[in-house]
């Protein structure tokens, strides 16, 4: 093998086990039984191979709810973050506006603004307006803190779609309405679906605000947070596997239109 | 059918002025090129004709219709674009469909019409295949046929050849020509290909800083340039011009003696490089050979004369060499007088 390539597959390895490592020795510590977490050095194999505790994780009182309310919460978040980030990535694509570009690094600073700051008056705000403790108020926070991606993922898209498409459109007989419907949206679906899953999995993954806006309506992350500080450590592990899957999966299932969107080469 | 009527358009695009006050008018069926450099403008016309682009001021009529405040749709008209801009997530047919489904015609009209469009531009057979599976040419050829399947009165083109090789480009010219003069649409034409326009259009109007510099069928273009631009810019090679002093209405260069418009002064001889033909020693204007381009049916020679560079399309028997010196006389009637100031031709000279 010649030092080049060589160099390329160690560097292709050292990434896949800084994640793939992670996520095995959750798996193991989830599966492997009330002896396996306490193992020193780890085995490859966990010592036994037994589900028990994931199946009494699913079967703690509220789990079932707390699992509903995320992927409420998570779904929401995707609609709003789609329905709103579509048209403003659309405008930052197509229009030139005075501040424009002001306006793309504002989009960009709300994320730059610590939540916990928030928090406070958001509760104070929440709670007058009967927002507090509902999956929706979960959701609309988790909405604000998607829709700069999607803005700017989708902007991305359309300034890769030839505005001369719409215009043909125009020419033969289309609103502009009707073209976006009819020529850009087709072309650009793909790429919107994978940041409205992407909006998802920042939803599910969210444990801060869903912590401190929900008493009883918690989301998934924000219960587990409660209930398994408790519980023995092979429960939590059970917690936490459950938690990744969802997000690894979603990741996995959309990951050719990431890299479309981000501009690799689509293979 | 109908004619396009431009009147008075202005452009300008904050402090820029892409379009200074310009008029045009397309007779019904006829083609018209707008030929010009990059910049000149023409596409920004070209633009404000189809919608896709304000105009700061002035009128747009389109078969005596005022249509300068309609949006592209209600144009009734139809364009080619420099980059095809054929819809990608359609088929070809769907594609030369377009503009019929959106104008609600019927299946057997859509059918018939399609049909006969992929006809005319020989695509028949590329019907159902998606343009992401076509060359640039065949690209070229659904595009040409999605808007000539709305049997427009008017038809826009914007440098619709450009993206295609030599070979290709000219075996299109020669289809589009020929297929626009049976539909006889009226046909709008940008490029900056001279040739092109040359052999395409009915008349040719050139643009040179966001102004018509002239507008005449292409010969007339070709052969009486209104400035020293269009001279230049028209034709391969571009015409020659030198600077001469008139004195008592005519310029002496060597032995070579004209009448000229001025009685003194400075003044522009435009000639073409094929109107300058051999002369006998001692007569005629000396040229001194610097270049020799043998191009098959004829020598592209490139030297000097009266100290300024020139250019002569040379098709005697003889074979001439650099360095050598040849006289030259132009043909009769065939020289152009410019004001050597503000480089306009001089009226009523040629």
């Amino acid at each position: 093998m010649r030092p080049r390539s060589l160099l390329f597959w160690a560097g292709v390895a050292t990434m896949c086990a800084w994640v793939l490592v992670p996520i095995w020795l959750i798996a193991a510590g989830a599966i492997g039984g009330r002896q396996g977490v306490f193992l020193w050095p780890k085995s490859m194999l966990p010592p036994e191979f037994t589900f028990s505790a994931l199946a009494v994780f699913l079967r703690i009182e509220g789990v079932g709810k707390a699992l509903w309310n995320s992927v409420a919460a998570a779904a929401m978040t995707m609609a709003f973050a789609t329905l709103l980030g579509t048209p403003a990535g659309y405008a930052l694509a197509r229009f030139s506006f005075r501040g424009q570009n002001a306006y793309r690094l504002l989009i960009l600073l709300t994320r730059a603004f610590p939540i916990a700051i928030l928090a406070l008056p958001l509760t104070v705000a929440f709670i007058n307006w009967g927002l507090y403790d509902t999956t929706l108020g979960v959701a609309l926070v988790h909405t604000a803190l998607a829709l700069p991606f999607a803005a700017l993922v989708t902007s991305s898209l359309f300034v890769g779609i030839p505005r001369e498409l719409e215009e043909a459109a125009w020419i033969f007989g289309c609103t502009r309405l009707q073209a976006f419907v009819k020529i850009v949206l087709p072309l650009a679906l793909p790429g919107i679906a994978a940041t409205g899953l992407f909006a998802f999995v920042i939803s599910w993954n969210e444990v801060f605000a869903a912590s401190v806006l929900t008493v009883r309506e918690r989301t998934l992350t924000a219960y587990l947070l409660t209930v398994l500080s408790e519980s023995p450590l092979h429960f939590r592990f059970a917690g936490g596997l459950v938690l990744i899957l969802p997000s690894v999966v979603f990741i996995f299932a959309v990951r050719r239109y990431l890299f479309a969107m981000w501009g690799i080469a689509n293979r | 059918m109908a004619g396009i009527a431009i009147e008075n358009v202005r452009k300008s695009f904050g402090s820029m002025t892409a379009l200074k006050e310009l008029s045009l008018n397309v007779e019904d069926g006829e083609f018209v090129a707008l030929l010009g450099p990059s910049g000149c403008g023409k596409t920004t016309l070209l633009r404000i004709v189809a919608g896709l682009e304000t105009r700061t001021s002035g009128r747009i009529l389109v078969g005596g219709r005022d249509v300068s405040d309609l949006p592209p749709r209600e144009r009734k008209l139809a364009m080619v674009f420099q980059n095809y801009a054929v819809f990608p997530h359609m088929t070809v047919y769907e594609n030369i469909a377009f503009g019929l489904r959106m104008a609600k015609a019927d299946r057997t009209k859509v059918e018939r019409q399609v049909q006969r469009a992929a006809g005319l531009m020989h695509i028949e057979h590329l019907l159902g295949r998606h343009p992401g599976q076509l060359s640039g040419g065949q690209r070229q050829r659904v595009a040409v046929a999605r808007a000539l399947a709305v049997e427009p009165s008017v038809l826009l083109m914007d440098e619709p050849l450009s993206n295609l090789d030599a070979l290709l480009r000219m075996e299109m010219r020669a289809e589009l020509k020929a297929v626009l003069r049976e539909a006889g649409t009226t046909t709008l034409y940008v490029t900056h290909d001279q040739t092109e326009a040359m052999g395409l259009a009915d008349r040719i109007a050139v643009m040179h800083g966001g102004r018509i510099e002239q507008l005449a069928p292409p010969m007339a273009v070709y052969r009486t340039p209104a400035t020293v631009f269009v001279g230049s810019f028209v034709g391969a090679p571009p015409m020659n011009f030198l600077r001469c002093q008139a004195a008592d209405g005519a310029v002496a260069i060597g032995a070579l003696k004209l009448a000229c418009p001025r009685n003194s002064g400075e003044i522009v001889m435009g000639v073409r490089a094929e109107d300058l033909l051999p002369a006998t020693a001692g007569t005629g204007l000396p040229f001194e050979v610097r270049v020799v381009e043998p191009l098959g049916s004829h020598a592209l020679l490139t030297g000097t004369a009266h100290r300024q560079q020139i250019r002569v399309v040379y098709a005697g028997e003889r074979d001439v060499s650099a360095g050598e010196t040849l006289h030259l006389a132009p043909i009769a009637g065939r020289i152009c007088w410019m004001d050597a100031a503000d480089g306009r031709a001089i009226e009523g000279t040629t």
